[in-house]
């Protein structure tokens, strides 16, 4: 969409791909896109809204944090994308392209089909046959692929699973079709077997587009350090050094606004850290020299100069990496309904296709006849209630869910949240707000506050920013300042009207110990004394409520957060819960577990990278969209906006999609009880099958699509 | 029976023709970023120093 820079074209070009969370809208595309072909060195930049990333053309001698300065100074954070998550959902094309030709081939081998049922003999049918033929082999060679290759995969193993009914079914219809088509035969089943590919397929595929939707968690994480760091040579040179070439021991410098890319301890400078995704501490915690700091946590104030203790796998954020790794193997292991009635069901058909088949032969029938008889009871009984009854419900369910916002990650989420029997929740984020919100701007005047707010915006410091965003909303405008400049760690200072005007960090707070009240900013007009805004982390709006119909479901809930016991106390006095405060992210993980031990289906609600773990634990996770990455990529769930209602709605969807799904599977066992006897006795022509195949899926369809009304 | 040879046949053709279509969009990446393509119909794509001057 941009105008290439006349770069020479001969010249050799790389490719990066970043990540850039933070774009929302049509100005974004450009302002990205136009600011970086602007750039010297870059030739095109093309933004996937979709996946919120950017595809840069670029000088091989542009480095990554060349390209993110670039970003930045456009005004959007970025991160590398790691090789595993640029790699695109290849599985989901294979399927919508089998699907494609599985639908034109069906589409046709009907047409011809239905003029066959409607009477054509002799010549003409033999000609629609080896027509239909010449659509079919082909499409089936092509189309039931993925089932072949399962179907071989696990017959390898010993096992079996439902690839291998459908293969053996569709097999075994081609070939006995195409045996009839050279024999002259009255009936051929390629329109049967087409079809019964297409309607599998279309259930495999939305089945896909569910599980790419759960992308890796982990990687999400490990997202979080950054790609390398500058520091100190020898010579007390600043070089950047990749991630993977930064040793223990050296120096790395961090600049403000930038994440840790090691462990390490502050050799130099002392500044605020945002520690909330590691710890669940709502407010920056003041670190001197000799502090101890965490890879992937956020410098708020001041540059400071690290020595690095630990890198790479052994950096604190690794291990909760791994934890998540651990934990969530748990719910990999998970065993959806579909599967279950799968286990069972693929011996069964067997038996009866091979029982009908020796009870015709013993009944004195032709080998011919029997093998017809087989194929008409494979066919009949292949699952396509099963292999479509259950995505289709999935999908509209998450579809109905999606337009309420609340995103569905996985489709197994559903069936699993719909068991869940109690609920525990992380305070800071996902309980509260997780921002801090200014509590007595009433204290001040209309003329301090339009001071506040035009120094408030200068600085992108986390409580100027949640300053700013107050007092615009109360409509106060912003007062002339001269003389603006930010001093890091300091605050803002200006001139109003002669007067010096400062926005600062409180002294008497700094001075002291700051762990309990750091929330709060200083506004000294003039000489007067210092006015401190005091911040808190709010509640959500609808904490309560929520809440209460979650009881209502006869779920019970409980806080479990690693924030302190004294910020954790008022929140669950208000919400009347329980509460575990002070954990960290293994002890979550630890709670979680032994309430699985003993038997409970737990719910977890969190958003920080150390809740990571416990999401990944818990039976089924929701997280809400202001949570890290990783809070968002562990959790099945994600919900947008700053009520709590999503919760209880998306528990009352899981269990009516699970109604409906019992609903379809209790049908499809109702059509086999119809069908299976009449294929047995011989009865089921072409034109029986294929309205016996497609009746029923269009009866679950219909069933699954009750669920767009998901909340009446 | 002369219409049936020369109907199927544009049946097919014109069927395999829309597969064809499908294909090419789904490897050009049509479908790569669907939320994108709703939103870059209001970018203004006139650049300042190409406006006409009033």
């Amino acid at each position: 969409m941009n105008i290439a820079r006349p770069l020479s074209p001969d010249l050799p070009l790389d490719e990066t791909i970043l990540s850039v969370p933070g774009m929302r809208c049509a100005g974004c595309i450009s302002k990205i896109e136009r600011g970086l072909a602007n750039m010297d060195g870059i030739a095109a930049a093309r933004v996937n809204f979709t996946a919120k990333r950017v595809t840069i053309n670029h000088l091989p001698d542009l480095t990554l944090p060349d390209l993110q300065t670039a970003l930045s100074g456009i005004g959007f954070d970025s991160q590398p994308l790691s090789v595993e998550l640029t790699r695109q959902d290849q599985d989901s094309t294979a399927l919508l392209k089998a699907m494609a030709v599985a639908g034109f081939a069906a589409m046709n081998i009907m047409l011809l089909s239905v003029s066959i049922w409607s009477g054509a003999t002799g010549a003409t049918r033999d000609m629609f046959h080896w027509l239909s033929a010449l659509i079919a082999l082909p499409t089936v060679a092509y189309a039931g692929q993925p089932f072949f290759r399962s179907a071989i995969k696990v017959l390898r193993l010993g096992r079996t699973n439902m690839d291998v009914p459908i293969s053996i079914g569709v097999g075994l219809t081609t070939l006995m079709s195409l045996y009839e088509t050279a024999t002259g035969g009255h009936h051929a089943w390629f329109d049967g077997a087409v079809m019964l590919l297409f309607f599998l397929l279309t259930g495999r595929w939305l089945d896909s587009v569910m599980r790419d939707r759960a992308r890796d968690g982990v990687t999400a994480l490990l997202q979080h350090r950054s790609a390398g760091a500058w520091t100190l040579d020898n010579d007390g040179r600043a070089v950047w050094t990749d991630v993977a070439d930064v040793k223990p021991g050296m120096i790395m410098l961090v600049a403000l606004g930038e994440r840790l890319a090691a462990d390490g301890v502050i050799v130099k400078g002392e500044t605020r850290i945002d520690m909330s995704l590691m710890t669940g501490e709502s407010a920056p915690e003041l670190h001197r020299i000799g502090d101890k700091v965490l890879a992937g946590t956020l410098n708020l104030d001041a540059p400071i100069e690290v020595e690095i203790t630990a890198v790479g796998n052994d950096t604190t954020i690794a291990d909760i990496a791994r934890m998540m790794e651990d934990a969530g193997q748990g719910k990999s292991r998970y065993v959806r309904l579909a599967d279950r009635a799968a286990r069972y069901y693929a011996p069964a058909v067997h038996t009866l296709a091979a029982g009908s088949a020796i009870g015709w032969l013993i009944a004195g029938a032709s080998l011919h006849q029997a093998l017809l008889i087989a194929v008409a009871v494979l066919l009949i009984t292949c699952p396509c209630a099963l292999g479509l009854a259950v995505p289709v419900a999935q999908i509209v369910s998450a579809g109905a869910l999606m337009k309420r916002g609340i995103l569905l990650k996985d489709g197994s989420a559903l069936e699993r949240l719909s068991e869940v029997d109690c609920v525990m929740l992380d305070k800071t984020g996902t309980l509260t707000l997780g921002r801090p919100t200014p509590q007595n701007l009433d204290a001040f005047s209309p003329q301090a506050l339009g001071i506040a707010l035009a120094l408030a915006r200068t600085s992108r410091h986390v409580l100027s920013t949640a300053l700013a965003r107050a007092i615009d909303a109360r409509g106060i405008s912003a007062l002339a300042l001269d003389d603006v400049r930010e001093e890091a760690g300091k605050g803002v200072f200006a001139i109003w009207q002669g007067q010096q005007v400062r926005l600062v960090r409180p002294q008497r707070l700094t001075d002291g110990n700051n762990a309990t009240s750091d929330m709060a900013s200083a506004l000294i007009i003039g000489d007067g004394v210092e006015k401190l805004i005091r911040f808190t982390d709010a509640l959500r709006p609808d904490a309560v409520d929520s809440l209460r119909q979650l009881q209502d479901l006869g779920l019970e809930s409980s806080i479990i957060s690693g924030d302190r016991m004294e910020a954790v106390a008022p929140v669950a006095r208000t919400l009347g819960l329980t509460a575990v405060a002070g954990l960290h992210p293994q002890e979550k993980l630890d709670a979680i577990m032994r309430l699985r031990d003993a038997g409970k289906k737990v719910l977890m609600v969190g958003d920080g990278i150390n809740d990571g773990p416990a999401l990944a634990a818990g039976h089924a996770s929701i997280a809400p969209a202001s949570a890290s990455d990783v809070g968002q990529q562990a959790a099945d769930l994600v919900f947008v906006g700053d009520g709590l209602t999503p919760i209880p709605l998306a528990i009352r969807a899981a269990r009516k999609t699970m109604k409906i799904v019992r609903e379809n599977l209790m049908l499809a066992i109702g059509y086999n009880v119809i069908a299976v006897p009449m294929a047995i006795a011989g009865m089921v022509t072409p034109l029986i099958a294929a309205l016996a195949m497609s009746g029923s899926s269009l009866l679950v369809i219909g069933n699954a699509l009750r669920l767009n009304r998901i909340d009446r | 029976m002369t219409g049936l040879g020369f109907l199927i046949p544009v049946a097919l053709l014109l069927g395999l023709a829309a597969l064809a279509a499908f294909f090419w969009a789904l490897r050009a990446g049509q479908f790569e970023d669907l939320d994108g393509a709703s939103l870059r119909i209001l970018i203004d794509e006139d650049d300042e120093d190409n406006l006409p001057k009033a």
